[in-house]
Order: C-alpha cells, then sequence, then structure tokens
C-alpha cells in the first residue's frame, strides 16, 4: 500500500518524472488485468469503447446500404431488425455514456483536481470490468439461436416478452445491460465521492474546471436513472422467465409501466451522455480562445438546471401513448431550452474577442456547437405535444437524437485530440485531424438533414423496405452518402492514430497553454499524478500561474478596462508549468 | 383561405388547468392560428384533417421561431469565429462576467419557452378535443401486422388480415371518432397528411377524433416498432362525401351479413396463430 | 463540504416541488414513486453533508486561501494494482451468462464472486502491499 503525501509541494522541477515507489510491480498484460489506475482504466474504458463504436458504426452503414434502396434484399427483416437494435443499444449503452463518465471522467477528472487517484480505486477497475463483461455479452446475443434482440433498443413491453421474443439473444441483452448498469452505477459512485473528497487544497467547489462540475452532476444524474433501469431489467427478467406479470395485460400488468421506468431512465440518459460533453466543450474552447470562460457561475447553475429539470421529462418520450400528462411534461421540457441557451451564449461569449487558433479540437467544439444547434432547436418541435403527435417515430425523431448523439461524438473526437498528448506524451497529427473533422461534420449532417425532410415526409423509423411511390429514395440515398462520409472519417481517424504513432511528435506537459490542473504535471502522467501542484486561486490554477499578469477579471471589476486582480500569492513568473 | 374555422362541438373533461385557461387560450390560439396562415408550410403538410391542420400552423409557428433564434445564434457563432481568429500574439482581455447580459438572455428564453408552451397548450387542446356526438365511429384494431377497422353502430366491421393494405372509409367533413387498441404489442396508427400518430396500446384504449377536410385516399402506415414485419403494417384511409359514405355502408352491410352468418373466426385470433418469428 | 451539501439539497427540493406538482396534477403512481426516490437521493446525502459541514472546521479543499502545503499527509490509500475486481469481473460474467444461457454458469460465477469477496476484504484488512 503507498501511502501518499504527494500534496505536500516537493521543490522538485516540474520536468523531472517522480520516482513512485516500486515494489515488484507487474508488467505487461498483468499490469493492465491487475491495475487500479485511474489513467489505465480510464485508456481501456476510451478504447473499448471506441472499437464497439466502430462495430456498431459498421451496423449503422449495412442498416443505410439496405435503405439505399426502397426493396432492398441485402437484408432479411429479421436480420435488419436486429441491426437496429444492436446499433442503437451499442452506440447508447456501450459507446458513448462509457467513453464519457468511464474514459474521459475517470481518466481526466482526478487529474483535473489534483487527486492522487479515484477515491475507490479497486471499484473502478470492477466497473471497467463489469462493463466489458456486459459488452461482450451483448454482442454474444448474436451467436445465439434466436438471434440477437431485436425489439429495438428501447425493448418495450409486450414486445420484449417471452411470448413476442423468445430466445437467448433478448436475456443477452437483458444480462448485458445489467452488468453495464451496475458498472454506471459504481462509476457515479466513485465519481460523487472523488470529487467531494479528493480535491487539492484551495480548489473550492466554485475553483473546479466546469469539466469536473459538469461530471459531478452527470454522476448524480446516474445515481438517480440507473437504477431504475436495473430494476426495470430486472423485471423485464423476472416477467420473462418467472411468469411475473409486470407488464403483460393478462397476469393483470401494465405495459405502460416499462415505458414510464425505461424513459425514467432515458431522459436524463440524454444528459448523461451531453454533460460530459459540453464540460469537454467548455475546457477546449477557453485554452484556444486565450480567455476564461465567461460566466462560470451561470455555466454551473445551467448545468445543475439541466439535471434537476431533465429528470421531470421522461414522459414527452410517451406524448402519443395518451396516458401521460401532456402539459407538464411539455413545460418543462421546453424549459429545459433556457439553461441550453444559457451554455451557447456563454460559448459564444467566450470565443468573443478571443485569440482563436483553429486546432483540431477547436473545430471539433466549433462543428458541435453547429450540430448540436439544430439538435436542440428541433428538440423544441418535439417538446410540443401536437407537432410531436405529428413526428413521433417518424425519421424527424431519428434525425433529431442524431443530431445531438453525433455532435456528442465531434465533440469526443476533439476531446481525443484535446487530451492524447496528455494521455501518450505524443501527438495526434493536426492536419490529418482536420481532414478527419471535416469528413466527420460534412457527413453526419449529410446523413442527418435528409432525415429531417423524411420525416416530414411521413417515414417512419425501423422499417427495412419501403414503398417506391412515397417520395423517400432520393433523400434515403442522401443519408447513406452522407454516412458513408461518417464511415470514412473514422477510417482517417485510425489512419492518423497509426501514422502518429508511427512517427512519434513529442508533447510537452501544457502542449495547448491549457489552464487547468492536469496540463501541469508530466504527459502522461506519473502513476499517482502530481509531485507537485501550483496554488489554486481560480478555476485556471495553470494559467494564472504561467500567466501570472492575465488574471480574469473578477464579476465587480468586470466594467473596469484594465484592472486586473492581484496575481496570485505563490505564483512566480517563470514558465515552470511548461 | 387556408385558415378553416374549426368548430369542435365539446372539449374532452380535460386537466384542470387547461379547463381554467380555456377561454383565454381559444382566444389566443385563435390569433396564433390566423396570424400563421400567412406562414410557408416549411416542407410539412398542411393537414388533411382539421385537427393536422391546427398542428401544422403550430409546426409553422414553431419553425419560424426556430429560424429566428437559431439564425442569431448560428450567426453569433460563425461572426465570432471568424472575426476573432489569432491575429496577433496581444493578450486578450480576461473578462468573466457580465451580470446583466447574462440575465439578458436567461429572461428572453424564458419568454420564448412561456410563449411557446402557451401556444401549445391551446393547439393540444384542439388537437385532442373529442366530440361527443360524432358523425361515425370506428374502433380500430391494430394487431401483428395488420389493422381491423370495426364500425359497431353501422354493423360493419373491415376484417384485417395479416399484411393487407385495408382500408378505412370515413365521410369527409365530418367528425369521425376513433377508439385504438391493440390486439397484441404497441402499434403507431399514423398517415402522414393527417400530422397525425397515436400508440395502439394493450391495456390502453385511445379515443381521438379525425375530420377529414378533403376527399381523397390517404396511405397510413404503423410507426411503432411491433416486430417482425412492422414495415409492412399497412393501411389506407378513404375519404369519400357522406352520401357515397352511406352508399358504402350499405354495400358493406349487405356484405358483412354473410360474413357473420359464416361464423368467421375474429381476426385476431387468427392473427395469434400467425404470430411466428421462424416466418422469415 | 457545505456547497456539496447545499448543491445536493437544492437538487431533493426542486425534486420535491416538481414531485407534488406531479402526483397532485396526474395522480400517477410510478412516476411519482420514481421522483419521490430522487427527493431522497438529494435530500440524504445532502443533509449529511451539510450537518457535517456544521460542525467541522472547512477542509483545505472547502477554503478559498487554502495553501498547497495544507493538504500535506496521509490523504488515503490507493493501490497500485488488485487483482480481485478482475476475478469479481469473472465472476459477474458468468453470472450474465447464466442469466442468458443456462444455469450452469451460475455456481463457478457466484464462487468467483465470493472468492473476489473475500479476497478484496482480506487484502484492505491486512494492508501492507497491495
Amino acid at each position: 500500500m503507498t501511502i501518499l503525501e504527494e500534496k505536500a509541494t516537493a521543490p522538485a522541477p516540474a520536468q523531472s518524472r517522480p520516482e513512485p515507489v516500486h515494489h515488484a510491480e507487474p508488467s505487461g498484460l498483468v499490469k493492465w488485468l491487475t491495475s487500479t489506475d485511474h489513467k489505465v482504466i480510464g485508456k481501456s474504458y476510451m478504447f473499448t469503447s471506441l472499437a464497439l463504436m466502430i462495430i456498431g458504426g459498421a451496423m449503422a452503414l449495412l442498416i443505410r446500404a439496405q435503405l439505399a434502396s426502397p426493396h432492398s434484399s441485402l437484408l432479411s427483416f429479421q436480420q435488419y431488425n436486429e441491426l437496429f437494435t444492436m446499433h442503437g443499444s451499442i452506440m447508447i449503452y456501450l459507446f458513448v455514456g462509457p467513453f464519457a463518465f468511464g474514459g474521459l471522467a475517470n481518466y481526466v477528472v482526478p487529474l483535473q483536481i489534483g487527486a492522487p487517484d479515484m477515491a475507490f480505486p479497486r471499484l473502478n477497475a470492477l466497473s471497467y470490468w463489469l462493463y466489458l463483461g456486459g459488452s461482450i455479452i451483448m454482442l454474444l446475443g448474436f451467436f445465439t439461436a434466436s438471434g440477437a434482440a431485436d425489439f429495438g433498443w428501447v425493448a418495450y413491453a409486450p414486445l420484449s416478452s417471452a411470448v413476442n421474443s423468445p430466445g437467448a439473444g433478448p436475456d443477452a441483452w437483458i444480462a448485458a445491460l445489467i452488468l453495464t448498469g451496475f458498472s454506471a452505477i459504481f462509476t457515479g459512485v466513485n465519481l460523487v465521492t472523488t470529487i467531494f473528497y479528493l480535491r487539492a487544497p484551495g480548489m473550492t467547489m466554485f475553483r473546479m474546471p466546469i469539466f469536473v462540475w459538469n461530471m459531478l452532476v452527470t454522476a448524480i444524474l446516474i445515481l438517480i436513472a440507473f437504477p431504475v433501469l436495473t430494476s426495470a431489467l430486472v423485471m423485464l427478467y423476472a416477467d420473462r422467465h418467472f411468469g411475473m406479470d409486470i407488464f403483460s395485460v393478462k397476469g393483470g400488468g401494465v405495459p405502460v409501466l416499462w415505458q414510464n421506468l425505461f424513459w425514467f431512465w432515458g431522459h436524463p440518459e440524454v444528459y448523461i451522455l451531453a454533460l460530459p460533453f459540453f464540460g469537454v466543450i467548455t475546457e477546449i474552447i477557453p485554452v484556444f480562445s486565450k480567455k476564461p470562460i465567461f460566466g462560470y457561475k451561470g455555466m454551473v447553475f445551467a448545468t445543475l438546471a439541466i439535471a434537476a429539470l431533465s429528470t421531470g421529462v421522461w414522459g414527452h418520450h410517451m406524448f402519443t401513448t395518451g396516458v401521460v400528462l401532456l402539459p407538464f411534461f411539455s413545460l418543462l421540457s421546453l424549459l429545459i431550452a433556457v439553461p441550453t441557451g444559457i451554455k451557447f451564449f456563454n460559448w459564444i461569449a467566450t470565443m468573443w474577442r478571443g485569440q482563436i487558433t483553429f486546432t483540431t479540437p477547436m473545430l471539433c467544439a466549433i462543428g458541435f456547437l453547429i450540430t448540436f444547434l439544430i439538435g436542440g432547436l428541433t428538440g423544441m418541435f418535439l417538446a410540443s405535444p401536437p407537432v410531436d403527435f405529428q413526428m413521433h417515430d417518424t425519421y424527424f425523431v431519428v434525425a433529431h437524437f442524431h443530431s445531438v448523439i453525433f455532435a456528442l461524438v465531434i465533440a469526443a473526437i476533439g476531446a481525443l485530440y484535446f487530451w492524447w498528448p496528455k494521455m501518450f506524451g505524443w501527438y495526434l497529427n493536426d492536419r490529418i485531424g482536420k481532414v478527419q473533422f471535416w469528413l466527420l461534420f460534412v457527413g453526419v449532417n449529410a446523413t442527418v438533414i435528409p432525415w429531417y425532410i423524411l420525416g416530414l415526409h411521413g417515414m417512419p423509423r425501423r422499417v427495412a423496405v419501403y414503398n417506391t411511390g412515397m417520395g423517400w429514395h432520393a433523400l434515403n440515398i442522401a443519408a447513406t452518402v452522407g454516412a458513408d462520409i461518417t464511415g470514412v472519417s473514422f477510417l482517417v481517424f485510425l489512419l492518423n492514430v497509426y501514422l502518429s504513432w508511427d512517427k512519434k511528435v513529442p508533447a510537452p506537459n501544457n502542449p495547448w497553454d491549457g489552464t487547468t490542473l492536469e496540463w501541469f504535471t508530466s504527459s502522461p502522467p506519473p502513476t499517482h499524478n502530481f509531485t507537485r501542484i501550483p496554488p489554486i486561486r481560480s478555476e485556471r490554477p495553470v494559467w494564472d500561474y504561467n500567466h501570472p499578469d492575465a488574471v480574469a477579471i473578477p464579476a465587480h471589476k468586470s466594467d473596469n478596462n484594465d484592472k486586473h486582480a492581484s496575481p496570485p500569492t505563490g505564483a512566480s513568473g517563470d514558465d515552470g508549468g511548461d | 383561405m387556408c385558415c378553416m374555422t374549426h368548430l369542435s362541438v365539446e372539449r374532452p373533461s380535460g386537466t384542470r388547468l387547461s379547463r381554467h385557461l380555456r377561454p383565454a387560450i381559444l382566444v389566443s390560439s385563435l390569433g396564433l392560428l390566423l396570424s400563421a396562415c400567412s406562414l410557408p408550410s416549411y416542407g410539412g403538410y398542411k393537414g388533411a384533417t382539421t385537427q393536422g391542420h391546427d398542428t401544422h400552423l403550430l409546426y409553422a409557428g414553431l419553425f419560424t421561431t426556430a429560424i429566428v433564434v437559431g439564425g442569431i445564434t448560428l450567426s453569433l457563432i460563425l461572426w465570432s469565429v471568424f472575426r476573432y481568429k489569432k491575429r496577433s500574439d496581444a493578450m486578450p482581455r480576461q473578462f468573466q462576467y457580465h451580470i446583466p447580459l447574462e440575465i439578458t438572455y436567461t429572461v428572453i428564453p424564458i419568454i420564448i419557452v412561456l410563449l411557446v408552451f402557451f401556444f401549445t397548450v391551446g393547439v393540444e387542446n384542439r388537437v385532442d378535443a373529442v366530440s361527443s356526438n360524432p358523425y361515425v365511429q370506428v374502433k380500430v384494431t391494430a394487431f401483428q401486422w395488420g389493422w381491423n377497422f370495426d364500425y359497431p353502430q353501422l354493423h360493419v366491421d373491415v376484417h384485417g388480415v395479416t399484411l393487407q393494405n385495408p382500408e378505412m372509409v370515413l365521410p369527409t367533413g365530418k367528425t369521425a371518432r376513433i377508439t385504438l387498441v391493440s390486439a397484441d404489442v404497441v402499434h403507431g396508427f399514423y398517415v402522414r397528411q393527417f400530422n397525425f400518430s397515436r400508440y395502439a396500446q394493450p391495456g390502453v384504449i385511445n379515443v381521438f377524433d379525425l375530420t377529414v377536410r378533403h376527399s381523397a385516399t390517404y396511405q397510413g402506415q404503423c410507426t411503432q416498432f411491433c416486430g417482425l414485419y412492422h414495415a409492412e403494417m399497412l393501411f389506407r384511409v378513404k375519404s369519400v362525401p357522406p352520401a357515397q359514405f352511406q352508399a358504402w355502408v350499405h354495400q358493406q352491410q349487405a356484405l358483412g351479413h354473410d360474413k357473420v352468418v359464416a361464423k368467421q373466426p375474429s381476426p385476431i385470433v387468427k392473427v395469434r396463430s400467425t404470430n411466428s418469428r421462424t416466418k422469415i | 463540504m457545505k456547497v456539496e451539501g447545499v448543491v445536493l439539497i437544492s437538487i431533493g427540493i426542486f425534486m420535491a416541488v416538481v414531485s407534488v406538482g406531479y402526483w397532485f396534477w396526474s395522480g400517477e403512481p410510478s412516476g411519482t414513486a420514481m421522483l419521490i426516490g430522487s427527493v431522497l437521493l438529494g435530500l440524504l446525502p445532502g443533509g449529511y453533508y451539510y450537518w457535517w459541514a456544521k460542525r467541522m472546521r472547512p477542509r483545505p479543499e472547502d477554503r478559498p486561501d487554502a495553501t498547497v502545503k495544507e493538504g500535506a499527509g496521509v490523504i488515503g490509500s490507493f493501490p497500485h494494482g488488485s487483482m480481485w475486481p478482475l476475478v469479481f469481473g469473472a465472476g459477474a460474467f458468468l453470472t450474465g451468462l447464466a442469466l442468458a444461457f443456462g444455469w450452469w454458469f451460475l455456481p463457478p460465477g457466484a464462487g468467483l464472486i465470493v472468492v473476489a469477496t473475500l479476497g478484496v476484504t482480506m487484502q484492505s484488512r491486512r494492508g501492507g502491499t497491495i
């Protein structure tokens, strides 16, 4: 057991790699298998989820190929249904969420708050193994006699009952989600405890980077939402195997209960996916605009407001059931636009009068803003019940949430380019990165925008074939081309990883003139992260350390042009951080 | 004139709030509908039913709002991106707060949201209104994978057969009350020109009105994924003038009588037996 | 500690308002039950933090003027590695397979989980090199 006394600022020079206490440390595979280091676990999470994203993306390309012609026989109905179910399940349950709260949060949060590790390192490792096991079980569904789950990623009762969806495939789906659900809950507990108990001295709550705030709120949302999903899955399993009849009319159950339980998880889940990437954007934009984040406190309150509201809006997925309280859910759903709007304007005001450099992460941040703007505005339509009656279960809805999720994916790529030098000590090639960004940005919007029009023209989602006379063919071809461009952009990403790895360009500790603590330690950081920590006097300790004459102007002085707050105590003028 | 006056006879026993707000909302939503008449259709259908037409006007209003809000936001993003591209090494002023500005862009969205909500509730009550004396009542039963249209008062039953494309006949300009149920899993009753969909669910009986404005045949489809042949669960709605509708009813009654005598099994039972996943 | 408590308590209070509104407006029990769960999730830990914040001196991470030196000392024990999460995960994986593919995966799965639970407990109690 290593007792850490690292928080005492050792006078060691910043460049020197610390020598952790060695006691016959294992190496190679055994080291990875037994590691409880949040950085190792974070990277494992990221690459596992990226691998799953490539699998899910390949499924998406098959689905698009099927829809490129009206009566395609490329896939059978059964195959098509399995593919879109597994595409949705992989992307939602196994990629975006775990990448964000398992990968990015795990890696970045302890570094940003100056902690040596997560609060419960072994629980953290368990989270990863549960996630990996769950992902494998979900994919194993394809190898069962009845095929993988084929009731859509929402598994509406009673379609998901043992009568309507028999076989081991759906059971594998349930088992996988129970495991990954526990994994998410454990990660949530771990994140909250880490953020509450392991901050560096002086890092008050209102000095935490916005990314950490967003991850804290995400973790709280996980704790609110995931237990509901996991218990609903247990009920579904009991229904299927022990005849509990919770969701079946025949046994006196209530099928709509599934939708209530599912969406009580499902809508907070949207923000569990989105908030981490809002956080990523809030880290990237100030760094490349050379300014502090505009309206820090407003950002925090907006995040809390989004989280609080998101727990009361699950019914907007059920407007067309005819059994939910329309005005209640409509009002709360529309109100989410307000804190989201605050965030948008804060991001814009952060860029305002900055000195913006267009690196790949910054391009991704701008791409995120535009794509998410489209997704957010179309969300307003769906929050209005009559218009939702028109759009529900058409491609308009598919387009809406793909706009949102694709925006998050663009942000995820930005996050990878942003933190890659920190994680590995070498850069991803920026020029290839820009090529990838443009392919991705053009590809996703070329996929999504035809879908909006298809939705307005009445094309329902989850159909394997459609009639030629409906006028949907050309738009579907456009969407397929867009999806293929998106696919190519990920090939470019893999190529970039290979080429950058082949000819490594070493990265310094602080390659982007970053502002938060992770840029103070070495790249990659040592086992327990820090050998020393700069004084923390704002949410930008490393910036204050490196630019003592450019401290952020506090709120009550913001009207005075050139008065700066006094430089932080203890900051010397040297550039020790780089 | 694009705005037909919509005379719904009676409002549903709505929630307490909507009952209190009803007069105000009625007046104001009428105002919205009148002003929305001059808006473009933004790629949507104008609505073949009076209910769908109301929805369409709300859609057009929302689209206009979205263009304004989105346009402003997008211009601000693009402006700051192009205007504040790095030009020198000068350190930008490190301003972080501007309380009046922040309050402004909190309050304005709240006002927009409340307006949108206000009009939404108005249209919602009109779309969900159920007449007390409909011209015709139809009980629609969705099943895997087809539709059954039963006219209980008229003793007409359009038997649904799996993977057929059955036709529901409605009188143009008259109010039809649809009672929507499901025999097995959740289905979605959706006709694109009606701008309307509603789930057919086991354990839930959904009731809504359709008042078709123009005589035509409309293609409908199941929108809620319901299993293997979801994509082929189609139906048509044929709207004909009332006189023609009566003629059709008489014709069906003659046909249907034979069917009843022949003791055809109910479509639901028939379909249950074909509900097999090994079909492909 | 205080801010942590206040954040959670305010989430709890907001959810309480939503729950009351939802219950009296819709009368729908399942959503209300889940909302009340969210209220408790905010109030219980939030109240705990707030209660302690009232009774202890602010920690260095709560004080804006704290210096890094004040955080010196033992801040916790962080193992370099442990095989038990992997063993537990393997057990959970087998249990998951049992749910889907057959009960015979259950005995080895449950066995590994028990072994891992014992192992990780022993590891913590024994201390020393983990």
